[in-house]
């Protein structure tokens, strides 16, 4: 055995935890830290406990709200009369919102469809899986980028006359202009905070804000013949 | 006389009928607290430990823990309910309104369902975006995040399909509205459609078939899907740290075994 060996090992000296551990780490590679040793605490009871009192607040809570608001029960099912506007429960309400610009196949087939794949699909993309700032590498190609699709988007969205969906993503748009003139270093906590966000972030916190405001729109704002009304007028 | 009682508790966990059931038997210690854990077929979904930080409540806002509670009360609710349901045109409004006026606390129990269900499809989105935000879905945990998408469909077809139950003017128009999507799909659309409501139009049928979805065969896919998704966090390591979290007093880094190596 001329050759020089081509590990250095290590024990491990934690004799409580581990009884024995030897690790290897072959040169010209780094030893990544996977884990940490943490405090550990039993399930039965710590756990067990906590999750019990949770349930239980969240009972009480759902327990006052029954006896204090009743659920809304209109009058028999009549298929020959149509009230205005017919709206779908509250958590689809984003969609019957894209509903009234595009047609159907868009916003009842494609965008749910897209929605859900996009979903299932996000953990099996790597990217950003370090979860840098979106601006901080490759800051001019991004930029390129990004107005491209902002600006693409935004014309989309006005062409349909969808303005209740292109403020949100105008308001996100101008939070990722702050974000790619900020960086770590910025004076102002909220520009250090936004240019730490990777690709991910944004897509998902406009996805959020989109729904959040379809919905409260569709929810509040739409009455007869899915026109614009006040909640606080009717 | 409290004495007495833990003489008879003792006698009785200690019977040979109690241990058959609950084999690890008595004791207060790290082992036997495990084995309360590992050897019920429920908990022994979780992990016997779990890290210290995981309980406070910044971690998870225990988003995921209140969703399991709204189903739970789900469950009593919707069986309680249906006792008093029958599936049927006009009977199903009628059982409303018996609900409503004749039945004790039926207006309670009907509340009590129909917030909770509006509690649930909110806490689930809210669950979805936290575990987002923490970075909690990337490897190993990939299939976990997508059980959950799955259980995120489930809870909407469970809300979609109560919604019909009441048969009144909210539930059939939110329903025709709903279902009339389907016809947008292409090729099949008017097939689905017809498939869903077992008609042309929301009728009898379709309020027979989504009672039975809503009833039977979505909860059911639902605790399977919850089981899979408890085992899933045990066997992906627990739940997930992120790195930004603090370290407690006392955490030894891998990294100094490494520098000790050299």
């Amino acid at each position: 055995m001329s050759d020089p060996k081509d590990f250095v090992a290590g024990v491990d000296s934690d004799q409580r935890r581990s009884p024995q551990r030897v690790v290897f780490v072959t040169r010209r590679t780094s030893a990544q830290v996977k884990a940490n040793y943490e405090e550990q605490v039993q399930t039965y009871p710590e756990v067990l406990f906590r999750v019990v009192l949770a349930i239980e607040i969240l009972a009480i809570v759902l327990v006052g709200m029954a006896l204090l608001f009743n659920a809304p029960l209109e009058g028999i099912a009549d298929p020959t009369h149509t009230p205005n506007p017919a709206k779908a429960p509250w958590y689809f309400l984003g969609l019957q919102e894209l509903l009234h610009y595009f047609p159907p196949v868009v916003a009842g087939v494609l965008v749910p469809t897209m929605l859900i794949v996009s979903l299932v699909i996000i953990p099996y993309f790597n990217i950003n899986i370090e979860a840098a700032g979106l601006f901080l590498h490759h800051r001019r190609r991004r930029l390129q980028i990004f107005y491209v699709t902002a600006i693409g988007l935004l014309v989309f969205l006005v062409a349909f006359h969808v303005y209740v969906a292109a403020v949100p993503s105008l308001i996100v748009a101008i939070a990722m202009i702050v974000a790619a003139n900020s960086s770590p270093q910025s004076k102002s906590a909220s520009c250090r905070y936004l240019s730490k966000k990777p690709m991910a972030w944004w897509v998902m916190t406009w996805f959020l804000f989109e729904l959040i405001v379809l919905t409260a729109v569709g929810t509040f704002f739409r009455g007869p013949g899915w026109s614009w009304v006040l909640p606080w007028r009717s | 006389m409290p004495g007495k009682t833990d003489k008879i508790l003792e006698q009785v966990e200690q019977s040979r009928v109690w241990r058959s059931i609950f084999r690890s038997g008595r004791g207060t210690s790290t082992l036997h607290r495990a084995l309360a854990i590992q050897q019920n077929v429920f908990l022994h979904l979780f992990s016997t430990k779990v890290r210290k930080r995981m309980l406070s409540v910044s971690s998870t806002w225990y988003l995921g823990t209140l969703t399991l509670g709204t189903f739970m009360i789900l469950i009593i609710t919707g069986v309680l309910l249906m006792l008093y349901y029958h599936p049927s045109v006009p009977q199903a409004y009628a059982d409303m309104k018996d609900l409503q006026f004749v039945v004790s606390s039926g207006l309670f129990l009907r509340n009590l369902h129909r917030w909770s269900a509006q509690a649930m499809v909110f806490l689930v989105f809210a669950h979805m975006f936290k575990v987002f935000y923490r970075g909690a879905y990337r490897a190993p945990r990939e299939f976990n995040w997508v059980i959950g998408v799955v259980l995120l469909l489930i809870t909407l077809l469970l809300s979609y399909t109560g919604y019909l139950l009441p048969w009144d003017q909210l539930a059939y128009w939110a329903i025709t509205v709903g279902s009339n999507l389907s016809k947008a799909v292409p090729l099949v659309g008017s097939k689905i459609h017809f498939l869903m409501l077992g008609g042309n139009q929301v009728n009898a049928n379709a309020l027979l078939r989504f009672y039975v979805l809503h009833c039977l065969i979505l909860p059911l896919a639902a605790l399977l899907f919850i089981a899979v998704h408890f085992w899933r966090i045990r066997k992906d390591g627990g739940l997930y740290v992120h790195q930004s979290e603090p370290k407690r007093a006392g955490a030894v880094d891998e990294s100094t075994l490494v520098k000790e190596a050299k």
